[in-house]
């Protein structure tokens, strides 16, 4: 094992192994506060492969977000770095896409013009990327609602623009913070399947944080579950199931099996919301 | 289908927005006529609506041409309150420094009453258009401070970190994302902006001018001549509801996609 670095790492896509994804060394991040220092977030050490489906899942205010924010170089971490691609992350360097659990589109632009709003913001030709963002629209079943306003759309509807929005401009990374957590559960179980489905057709790294387990045990490649607040690494799991999944694999003995698994690391904290 | 469009047509009008308040308007004026008839009210204490109208009706250039000052007046002022209250309110707003030393300072300000330190603009400025304008401005600045501070602290702030996220420079976050986000709130500080100042201009004509209706009024009071007063009366309430229009108009134009204006969407959808 010591004899080949990066051996250890289970390579999904090909590229060079160890520098491409993410990775996360000795992240920590405290919050100042007026009554003194916050901590929320214990060091962490992960790395995300190029391509995988990582599920993050734990209990509120465990710094999950926190993670997100800072993997998008909005938020500096307190100690440690963090490399995407091999470049540290000290500022926003726009190679992801960020999903929340509100969609958040702005109410005076139009389902397409919220699309491109990536594209305005980095300042790249709007015509060329125009029909990259028609078809990401066809591609969740969006077409033909480009010129209505967000207003017009139902939730689901809205997230899926979301997710057209942190798509358009094509970053190797999807930040999702719960994004399928104000919609309904059919609703969710559908968008499910689309985000699996746009995961193997666009090959992107995509790191998601979930209140569900099924939910996580479901999407995931691998499956991180975090401690309370200040947040660490409680485990992080393989997902022993196929990358083709559909709703029977809920009833497979492996599925189930894992969320139970999963589960009692909240029993035993005794705190899951 | 043209007999339904006939009744449609007819259904509009009696829906259209000006028409309900035109009504109510007419009853008021009913009311008032009445009682000054039932309980026989001398006319120097209330005019009748009648003697009102006759006043508008033969004095109407005259009371025009003192409306102009007025107007421009006003208008000024309401735009200088707009062109230095939106920049404040992005200062406040902004910066945690800036709002601790002015936004106190502003509200305290406001507790001075305007009419009493009028005169003082009047020693400073004499006689002509500028002691009104600024007391017109200074009615119509407070509002849209306190409108546009909380449209611009209202910005979801999941939404800005979205767009810092591509990358996108602060002045176009802000362009993209806070300003748009808090025109509706500006928008709804500029309607009452625009009222007081009508109420700015009129106070500044009070303590010292010698045109604008304001001087009207002084100069009917001063003779007990109350249906030319009340007809200065009833060209302010005109002026302020053309201007309050004219913003709302503008508002529309400006911000078509916000929940106040979808109504009128549904109905032509």
């Amino acid at each position: 094992m010591v004899s080949q670095p990066g051996a250890h790492l289970r390579v999904v896509s090909d590229g060079a192994a160890g520098a491409s994804g993410i990775r996360i060394s000795g992240v920590s991040k405290t919050y100042r506060t007026r009554d003194g220092d916050v901590p929320s977030l214990k060091p962490l050490d992960f790395h995300i492969n190029d391509g995988e489906f990582f599920v993050v899942v734990g209990p509120s205010g465990c710094g999950k977000s926190t993670l997100l924010k800072m993997i998008s170089g909005l938020l500096p971490p307190s100690s440690g770095e963090i490399l995407v691609d091999g470049k540290q992350v000290t500022e926003p360097h726009g190679n992801v896409g960020i999903v929340f659990q509100n969609a958040l589109l702005l109410p005076w632009r139009t389902v397409l013009a919220n699309v491109m709003l990536p594209i305005d913001m980095k300042r790249l030709p709007r015509a060329q990327y125009r029909q990259r963002a028609m078809e990401l629209l066809k591609l969740v079943g969006l077409e033909g609602f480009e010129k209505k306003l967000p207003w017009q759309l139902s939730g689901g509807m809205q997230q899926r623009a979301s997710i057209c929005r942190a798509l358009v401009h094509d970053p190797r990374i999807m930040l999702m913070d719960e994004p399928f957590g104000a919609l309904d559960a059919m609703t969710r179980e559908r968008m499910n399947m689309e985000l699996q489905r746009i995961q193997r057709e666009t090959g992107k790294t995509i790191l998601l944080i979930t209140h569900s387990i099924p939910e996580a045990v479901f999407l995931a490649d691998r499956v991180l579950v975090m401690t309370e607040r200040p947040g660490s690494i409680a485990a992080i799991y393989d997902v022993p199931l196929g990358r083709e999944r559909s709703l029977d694999v809920m009833a497979d003995p492996a599925f189930t099996q894992l969320v139970q698994q999963i589960r009692k690391h909240f029993f035993t904290q005794s705190a899951l919301d | 289908m043209a007999e339904s469009r006939e009744q449609r047509g007819a259904s509009k009008l009696l829906n259209a927005v000006w028409i309900r308040p035109f009504l109510f308007l007419i009853f008021i004026v009913i009311a008032w006529d009445l009682t000054i008839r039932i309980f026989h009210i001398p006319q120097y204490q209330i005019p009748a609506p009648a003697d009102v109208v006759a006043v508008l009706w033969h004095d109407w250039p005259e009371l025009l041409s003192q409306s102009w000052p007025t107007t421009y007046a006003t208008v000024y002022g309401f735009l200088l309150s707009a062109l230095f209250g939106i920049p404040v309110a992005m200062l406040i707003a902004g910066s945690k420094t800036v709002e601790s030393y002015i936004y106190p300072l502003l509200v305290f300000s406001q507790s001075v009453p305007k009419i009493a330190i009028a005169p003082l603009f009047v020693v400073w400025f004499g006689f002509g258009i500028i002691p009104k304008v600024i007391s017109a401005f200074l009615l119509g600045f407070f509002p849209v401070v306190v409108s546009a501070v909380q449209g611009f602290k209202s910005v979801d702030p999941d939404m800005v970190d979205l767009a810092r996220a591509m990358k996108g420079s602060r002045f176009q976050v802000f362009c993209a994302v806070n300003l748009p986000h808090a025109m509706p709130a500006i928008f709804s500080g500029l309607k009452v902006s625009v009222t007081l100042a009508v109420v700015g201009a009129v106070v500044g004509e009070f303590v010292g001018s010698n045109s604008g209706i304001g001087y009207v009024m002084q100069r009917s009071i001063g003779t007990f001549d109350l249906p030319t007063m009340f007809a200065a009366l009833v060209i302010l309430a005109l002026l302020g509801v053309i201007l309050f229009w004219v913003v709302d108009r503008i508002e529309r134009l400006v911000i078509p996609w916000h929940v106040s204006q979808r109504e009128d969407l549904i109905i032509a959808a």
